[in-house]
């Protein structure tokens, strides 16, 4: 087809004197208007069917607080982990029955960190990563930055880890 | 496309890029073959779109199937999975009800093309195994249909797998024995639905691809075939174009008209999902299968109503089998237009299997 309208083109611009806009171009930038169209009518519809779980837990991430189930039960000097929206998060009851919270998707390559109580640390099995069981600032290994720390409120009947 | 710039004039990374290409592909040989290839043109050409919008729908399924692949869950969630679908995930009715759409229109398309070719006499000599291959291909399609309607696994989706193979069931000797193969058990449940839906995203597609890739091949091998009507005129008032970029471009022009279509259609009219099939309930009332197997439902009831029990069924089935082998082997009953008899039996063998179809079907809707 191109090569047609390459010889018509050519024998137009030969007789006339160039316009700025030719026939070409209006008939180039329509086809190319609708097949925008038609690419972004077919495109947007599939780019959100795909993406649904994800608009759905970023929907569900912005929960800014939890109340662990069997948080209040957990014993001086143990951890659980527990789910803050959609991430991990592990909540931990220190020896001397203060408490703490932090995300636990390591900052080095997001494995999933736990609580040591015998260390009194929190430890990445993945590649060795140990963190600061009070503060959640990386003491060891590859981490890079501290882990994000949570609010925890301690009441009769529950424990409520919210966002600080 | 083939310019070749003077030395002295730098090469564009365009035409560089197509050399490179075409050192290697061959595009050029391929380019050179398209444009020698000429499509006849005459009062009856509209008819050749028909495969090619066949071939389009096809596509919007493969499309649109592997979309709801990633939702859809065989076996006991499939109802749950459709639900959420079509309810629950963002545009989800419009994947879906796309699928279900172009499902119908491919089928139409190919009853179309099939008709038409037949019509046209496109059968005969050399064109037999593009007859055979384009047989197949619709028996492929309307499989594809049955094992699809069974996914959503809703209460119409259930009866209509039931009675639908009620009929390998009737086959003598061994037909109790293939249907519980092809059920999976004595019921219809989610083994069915885990073996259907093997055969919907697996076995299918592979010899759907398979057959096409043949039947492409002896498109392209033998061209377009003329009606013997335009095929009597002489050679020099005979009209064709090329196929490339002409019928290529027109060709083009009928699968946006087919897309605006079914947008249409899909927006306008989305599928809907029944209630869950329930194995204990009886059965809606006017439970019908799709339009496309209405004329063998509908002759299997009138012949029921007339013959008593399984005679009836075997009436139905034989009707059904013996004009199937004969539209089978109608190219090699019609083979030129030197035998007008032959030549008038196919024509009336054509329009009466049309006429029978049709008739069957409207039949089988006005007395739902």
């Amino acid at each position: 087809m191109s090569d047609a309208h390459d010889e018509r083109g050519e024998r137009a611009s030969a007789a006339e004197p160039p316009a700025s806009v030719t026939r070409r171009t209006v008939v180039g930038a329509t086809v190319g208007l609708f097949g925008a169209g038609y690419t972004g009518a077919i495109g947007y519809p599939i780019y959100c069917y795909l993406n649904t779980p994800v608009a759905r837990a970023e929907e569900a991430a912005k929960v800014t607080q939890v109340s662990p189930a069997g948080g209040r039960q957990l014993p001086p000097g143990a951890g659980m982990g527990f789910m803050f929206g959609t991430r991990p998060a592990v909540l931990i009851h220190h020896p001397d029955g203060t408490w703490s919270a932090f995300d636990a998707i390591c900052t080095h390559l997001g494995c999933t960190v736990k609580y040591e109580p015998d260390k009194d640390r929190i430890f990445c099995a993945c590649h060795l990563g140990t963190y600061n069981a009070r503060t959640g600032e990386p003491t060891s290994g590859p981490p890079p930055r501290a882990l994000t720390q949570y609010h925890v409120e301690v009441k009769d009947d529950e424990v409520i880890v919210s966002r600080s | 496309m083939t310019r070749s710039s003077s030395p002295a004039v730098e090469r564009s990374w365009r035409s560089r890029l197509w050399d490179f290409c075409d050192e290697r592909l061959g595009l050029a040989e391929l380019l050179e073959l398209s444009r020698h290839k000429m499509v006849p043109q005459h009062a009856h050409s509209f008819w050749y779109y028909l495969g090619g919008i066949s071939l389009f729908f096809f596509a919007i399924q493969v499309l649109t199937g592997m979309l709801l692949l990633v939702y859809f869950q065989p076996g006991p969630s499939a109802y749950e999975s459709v639900r959420r679908i079509t309810y629950d995930i963002d545009f989800g009715w419009l994947i879906r009800s796309a699928h279900s759409w172009s499902a119908n229109l491919m089928v139409l398309a190919l009853l179309a093309h099939m008709f038409s070719v037949a019509l046209m006499k496109a059968y005969r000599k050399p064109r037999e195994f593009g007859w055979w291959t384009g047989l197949g291909l619709l028996g492929l399609t309307m499989t594809f249909g049955f094992s699809g309607y069974l996914l959503p696994m809703d209460e119409l989706a259930f009866f209509a797998t039931k009675v639908g193979l009620e009929i390998p069931a009737s086959v003598p000797l061994v037909g109790p024995l293939l249907a519980g193969l092809i059920r999976g058990g004595p019921n219809v449940d989610a083994n069915t639905i885990q073996r259907f839906f093997t055969l919907h995203v697996v076995v299918l597609p592979v010899l759907f691809v398979l057959g096409l890739t043949l039947h492409l091949y002896l498109v392209q091998r033998h061209g377009n075939a003329v009606p013997p009507g335009e095929e009597a005129k002489p050679d020099s008032t005979r009209r064709y174009i090329k196929f490339f970029p002409d019928f290529f471009v027109k060709d083009l022009a009928m699968w946006l008209i087919a897309l605006n279509l079914l947008g249409l259609l899909v927006c306008l009219f989305p599928w809907q999902l029944g209630t869950q099939a329930d194995p204990a309930a009886a059965a809606p009332d006017g439970v019908h299968p799709e339009w496309y197997f209405m004329a063998p439902f509908q002759l299997l009831k009138v012949l029921g109503s007339w013959l008593p029990g399984a005679v009836g069924e075997l009436a139905g089935m034989l009707i059904f089998a013996v004009g199937g082998i004969v539209w089978g082997i109608l190219p090699l009953i019609d083979r030129s237009s030197d035998h007008p008899r032959a030549a008038r039996f196919g024509t009336w063998f054509t329009w009466g299997t049309i006429a029978f179809v049709a008739g069957l079907t409207a039949w089988g809707y006005l007395a739902l």
